[in-house]
């Protein structure tokens, strides 16, 4: 264990807590992905990119910063942002997933292509995944891709399809090797949301936005080379992918952010004069809240150290993404309790400006049920924990209901 | 910069609890735990040819001079196999207590008898760490009167270090007149309390010279509070792998429980409760030595956090071997009384928060 903030450190450190004075005005609001970053969003990113507060150890020729990987630094970065309750920049599936899913698996051209665009919040992925009979069981996707002439033609429809509206592309999951195993025959293709035959159809949720959507594919023409690694090499890669979305769903800097968005609001007099955070039973959830987040932060620092030395964090991975989910609803649920029935007050404003407090936290309460079944429900986690973490035994096959296969 | 363990402490942990395995089957621990004293003198020799009793002790007073990280992987190790064997009290806080409050004479004269395992010393905090019980001492005319209850690694001690309400610590001999020392075999056999009555009784040191004794002593809670949620971390993570390889074994309805998801989610919950707090207790206890600004308030966190998952993981790790969880005959119930234990010792979990909020300055103290 050695956390020493070096002369370097210190002088980061510094650096961003005055970048964040300087520049606080032109920052958007912490939150966002749910829709397309507007031109402040965009602004705000580049600027980012460009002291190195974001990407900072994607290579240059990428579009990155091209620093070493110091997990300290990364640390001092992410807090000073959290402090400040100032937007660490734009976290979407493109940027926290895709991205590092060619810096691990995609050939020199589709880094060199891709990665730059999605980090500056240019281009907008979505993620095909999911289908109608094929949710917690990925792997049955059915949704094909034959080869003609060159390309990967596309029939079939996807579901929950976030962003799918706004997208420029889309990383799918489709069925290229009908005659081989389950497993065996799916490809991870790239392509981009206006080609011909690719139809969105918005899926309205609880939160009465239309974050998800159906999409449907007839005779969508793809060029074979827009594959991440080879055919039949979908499953592998899809699981390189959702090892991140994991990881993002559970991202410990978003918990903080809202630990402290709460503090704050307990701090604020209430209408009888008094600090909600002067009261013992109150402060009390904050507390143990607080006591939860800490372990979640230490917990990914541990990982981050681990990822950077090249070790396989196994089970320490694999419960990031049902720990992070469930707490972060739980942050939400005191939020709302917070507030009260002034936080009833419920006025989205769709994709053109910002919520309000009291709209946010009630979509961020409604979408967390969203993420905690979605990446993989809890109970998809669970057996893996269970399963790959602990070695238990898988589930047996259950006898397949008369009439079906 | 790296958040993890060095190879030598990897490598320490888990020679220790080797040596621990090796030393505690369950017959013996029976055997040990039914004194109730928390205290065996072959044991403890064992541990401190490991190097156990001067791990914090400075090497210049005879000790290996490591520091709290160190301490809580062998805490952790001896909550694993709830040892027992004085360790928090006897073999941290009373080194912290002389480090921070203790003047060079003192440190001389003590330090060098505590790493020769020659001086095990039961400590007693009370209010200041938020314990129940008796806690009223008065130094007079350089005697010491009064009662002071629930002190830690008391059994077979052979001093008593009691903290005076201001922050101040008396050491005392154990069997010196006028000192009146019960034990309470408590429901943790492994680690007994004591009660202490003093009718007059002459400290042989005072331990006074910080320049702020309450700070000095809460550092001192501090420390013990890490170090006993290190214990639970190790108590709950040796049910949880009893529990995980008890659904690998036990066979109903013609499968192991542990493929039945029900079994499974309990074990995965456990888990996921459990795998952050290791990182939790490693930064809590660099802290101590390395973060002077976030000691005391990731100190309490930890404190109460672990045993917020220590009590969940205690009964869902039972429920887990069915009836035979609540038996004797695997002795599962020494980790869960060792839990119960580090609970309610040194503050229960709604102070240890409340002073985790003074520590980050939200309230007044």
């Amino acid at each position: 264990m050695d956390l020493t903030l070096t002369p370097k450190h210190r002088a980061l450190r510094d650096e961003v807590d005055a970048f964040i004075a300087a520049h606080r005005d032109a920052a958007p609001r912490p939150g966002g992905g749910r829709k397309r970053p507007d031109r402040k969003a965009l602004d705000w990113q580049a600027l980012l990119l460009e002291h190195g507060y974001f990407a900072r150890t994607i290579p240059r020729e990428y579009g990155g910063f091209g620093a070493p990987h110091d997990v300290i630094e990364l640390a001092i970065i992410a807090d000073a942002f959290s402090r400040a309750s100032i937007s660490p920049g734009i976290h979407n599936q493109g940027i926290s997933m895709l991205v590092p899913t060619l810096l691990e698996v995609g050939t020199e051209e589709q880094k060199r292509r891709w990665i730059g665009p999605t980090i500056r919040g240019e281009v907008i992925w979505c993620q095909g995944y999911s289908e109608p009979g094929s949710g917690s069981d990925l792997a049955a996707a059915q949704t094909r891709a034959a080869v003609e002439d060159g390309h990967f033609v596309i029939n079939g429809q996807k579901i929950w399809t976030s962003s799918a509206h706004f997208a420029d592309m889309m990383f799918l999951l489709c069925r290229t090797e009908p005659d081989k195993a389950k497993h065996a025959g799916l490809s991870y293709l790239l392509l981009p949301m206006n080609a011909p035959g690719i139809e969105v159809r918005p899926l309205r949720t609880m939160t009465g936005r239309a974050e998800f959507n159906e999409t449907f594919f007839t005779d969508v023409r793809v060029p074979v080379d827009q594959i991440v690694m080879g055919r039949g090499d979908g499953w592998h890669v899809a699981n390189v992918t959702l090892k991140y979305e994991r990881m993002l769903l559970g991202d410990p800097n978003k918990l903080q952010q809202r630990l402290e968005a709460i503090r704050r609001m307990m701090e604020q007099p209430g209408a009888d004069g008094a600090r909600l955070l002067d009261r013992a039973e109150w402060r009390d959830r904050l507390l143990r809240l607080q006591g939860e987040v800490i372990a979640a932060r230490n917990h990914n620092m541990r990982l981050l150290t681990e990822t950077a030395e090249g070790v396989d964090s196994g089970l320490g991975r694999f419960i990031v993404k049902y720990h992070g989910t469930m707490l972060a609803h739980r942050l939400a649920s005191l939020a709302l309790d917070v507030m009260g029935s002034t936080g009833l007050l419920y006025e989205p404003q769709g994709e053109v400006a910002e919520d309000d407090p009291a709209t946010t936290w009630q979509i961020d309460y409604m979408y967390d049920i969203g993420l905690i079944i979605g990446g993989g429900s809890s109970n998809i986690q669970k057996n893996i924990i269970g399963e790959r973490g602990l070695g238990l035994p898988r589930e047996p096959k259950a006898a397949v209901p008369a009439g079906r296969n | 910069m790296r958040f993890g363990l060095t190879e030598d402490q990897g490598l320490f942990g888990r020679s220790l609890r080797g040596f621990l395995a090796d030393r505690l089957p369950l017959d013996t621990l029976r055997r040990l735990a039914e004194s109730g004293t928390g205290f065996d003198a072959e044991l403890w020799r064992g541990l401190g040819e490991l190097g156990l009793h001067g791990l914090l002790v400075p090497e210049e007073h005879g000790g290996a001079g490591l520091g709290m990280l160190d301490a809580a992987l062998a805490a952790e190790a001896l909550g694993y196999h709830a040892a027992p064997a004085p360790f928090a009290a006897a073999l941290v806080m009373a080194v912290q207590a002389f480090r921070s409050a203790g003047d060079a004479e003192q440190q001389r004269q003590w330090l060098p008898r505590v790493a020769a395992g020659q001086a095990r010393i039961g400590l007693g905090f009370a209010g200041l760490a938020g314990q129940t019980g008796r806690a009223a001492l008065r130094l007079e005319g350089g005697r010491l009167s009064g009662a002071l209850d629930g002190l830690m690694d008391g059994g077979e001690a052979t001093h008593f270090l009691a903290y005076l309400a201001d922050g101040r610590a008396a050491l005392i001999e154990a069997g010196a007149p006028g000192v009146t020392a019960t034990l309470r075999r408590s429901v943790d056999r492994t680690r007994a309390l004591v009660d202490l009555d003093l009718a007059g009784a002459a400290p042989v040191a005072l331990l006074q010279s910080s320049n702020d004794p309450l700070a000095a002593a809460r550092r001192v809670r501090d420390a013990g509070r890490v170090m006993l949620a290190a214990d639970t971390l190790g108590a709950a993570q040796n049910m949880l792998d009893r529990a995980v390889a008890y659904a690998n074994e036990r066979m109903q309805f013609g499968r192991v429980i542990g493929s039945f998801q029900g079994v499974k989610y309990m074990c995965a919950d456990m888990a996921t409760m459990l795998e952050p707090c290791r990182a939790m207790v490693w930064y809590a206890a660099y802290a101590q030595d390395a973060v002077p600004e976030e000691a005391a308030m990731v100190a309490s966190h930890a404190k109460a956090h672990l045993a917020e998952v220590g009590r969940e993981v205690a009964r869902l790790a039972t429920e887990v071997h069915g009836g035979m969880g609540f038996t004797d005959l695997l002795g599962l119930h020494h980790q869960f009384k060792r839990i119960t234990f580090d609970r309610q010792a040194l503050g229960g979990p709604e102070r240890c928060r409340h002073d985790a909020a003074v520590a980050q300055g939200w309230i007044a103290a």
